[in-house]
């Protein structure tokens, strides 16, 4: 019988390459699932005047809103309301966490309007992004969000106000319309979903 | 007599030179006295003049849709813009089955038809552009007054929507030239999630502040329309990516040229 040279080295190197390339593999052409946003391929820019789209915060848990900057009622409680909850989930975990706000008035919310109200409300622009595009775009984002908005006559906007929660892969977890005041079921799953994007 | 004759054949062939493959009819502006006023303050709302399908679009055409963007077949379309029941009516993902290639499609979903609108460059209607339209009979731009009108509108809720859809465009079009917008069909429009009528009565005309920034949830102005009470109720609660046996749309254009 015929020895061979070193048999269990070998193995063990081809398991070891074999287990590499099947990661390469699965990393690489991980597909969006099919409830996930990120399937909207639309160009939008950031507050930077930075091209970017829907999924810029793939790999991250994410909330997201709609907004504009004109907007005298509500709208900045919607920004307080993101600090707020921010602050809820606690040091520890806010550093994975991101947020995205689309505006609903792309006309007059530029990215330097957006990036003159990043500064003015004092945002977290390593974590926060703000996203403008164009009317017919906003239209299929808050399809997608299942945000309800009409534009006035004055140009101002009536629209729901709603924060909601995305996993990594871009879907919804979870949504709420308080504003003003933390919302302790949606905090909860933030949390949740955020732990678990640390334990993988 | 041959001045007549070559007006004529110029006019053939300009017609010939402008024909698409779907055919649109111009609704000129107006002011309109719509079910749904966008605010309580003006009674009516101007729109704008707009160019509207003839037709419903149908299965024959939709088929042609997806075979030449099959990330719009059913089973690739994703779930978040489609729902399970997305062209089930259809016999295969590329084959329609018993289902009438003159018949309007339906089975489709919000982001659907915009996909669909967007190829032929055009849109989806309003829901002003698709009510002043729609307001319109064989030979009145508004027969909304008329309840005989009403009457016969409504006469077709009645029937079940289990009836097998016929071909579009065999009915009397009205006095825009446009066939089948009552009668057959719901309609997307898009601005469907724009329409925000409070289902509770108490908010109407109240402006609840923290719920809709703006101005509060919409009125409804006319009660004795029923059918576009019901045609209202229904669009304001489908979300954008369901799809129902009874809905499909049509497309609109604006005009490069906007003369009133």
């Amino acid at each position: 019988m015929k020895r061979n040279p070193a048999p269990h080295c070998i193995q063990r190197i081809l398991t070891t390459v074999m287990l590499l390339f099947c990661a390469t593999i699965q990393a690489a052409g991980d597909p969006l699932p099919p409830d996930s946003i990120y399937h909207l391929r639309a160009p939008l820019t950031d507050q930077n005047g930075v091209r970017q789209t829907l999924a810029a915060t793939k790999g991250h848990v994410t909330f997201m809103t709609m907004f504009y900057s004109n907007c005298d009622n509500v709208c900045p409680l919607i920004i307080e309301t993101l600090k707020m909850t921010e602050a809820a989930i606690g040091e520890a975990q806010r550093g994975q966490l991101r947020a995205t706000l689309i505006s609903l008035d792309p006309a007059r919310d530029t990215p330097a309007r957006l990036k003159e109200l990043s500064a003015q409300r004092h945002i977290d622009q390593s974590r926060w992004t703000l996203l403008t595009t164009d009317a017919k775009t906003v239209r299929k984002i808050a399809a997608l969000l299942g945000v309800q908005y009409r534009q006035l006559g004055n140009g101002e906007f009536n629209h729901a106000s709603v924060l909601i929660l995305l996993d990594r892969e871009g879907r919804m977890l979870a949504r709420t319309t308080t504003l003003g005041a933390v919302d302790a079921s949606f905090v909860a799953a933030a949390r949740k979903a955020l732990a678990q994007a640390e334990r993988s | 007599m041959v001045a007549r004759i070559l007006v004529l054949l110029l006019g053939l062939l300009v017609t010939g030179v402008q024909a698409q493959p779907a055919s649109y009819r111009r609704v000129p502006g107006a002011e309109l006295r719509s079910v749904l006023p966008p605010d309580s303050a003006s009674a009516t709302t101007r729109v704008a003049a707009f160019e509207l399908r003839e037709r419903p679009v149908t299965n024959g055409e939709f088929l042609a849709f997806v075979q030449h963007h099959p990330e719009w077949q059913r089973g690739v379309a994703p779930a978040v813009f489609a729902d399970g029941g997305y062209l089930g009516h259809w016999a295969a993902v590329n084959g329609l089955g018993k289902a009438g290639r003159d018949s309007p499609v339906t089975q489709v979903s919000w982001f659907a038809a915009q996909a669909f609108c967007e190829s032929e460059r055009a849109r989806l209607p309003t829901w002003h552009e698709w009510e002043l339209a729609a307001a319109a009979d064989e030979t009145r731009k508004d027969a909304r007054d008329d309840p005989a009108w009403r009457e016969r509108i409504l006469s077709w809720y009645s029937r079940p929507a289990t009836t097998t859809l016929h071909a579009v465009g065999k009915a009397a079009p009205n006095v825009y030239g446009i066939h089948d917008l009552h009668a057959m069909i719901w309609e997307w429009v898009d601005d469907h999630a724009g329409m925000m009528v409070s289902s509770d009565n108490r908010e109407q005309g109240d402006p609840d502040l923290l719920k809709f920034c703006g101005a509060g949830a919409l009125s409804v102005a006319d009660r004795d329309n029923y059918a576009i009470l019901m045609r209202i109720a229904l669009l304001s609660s489908l979300q954008a990516k369901d799809t129902t046996n009874s809905l499909g749309f049509r497309c609109a254009r604006t005009p490069v040229k906007a003369a009133r």
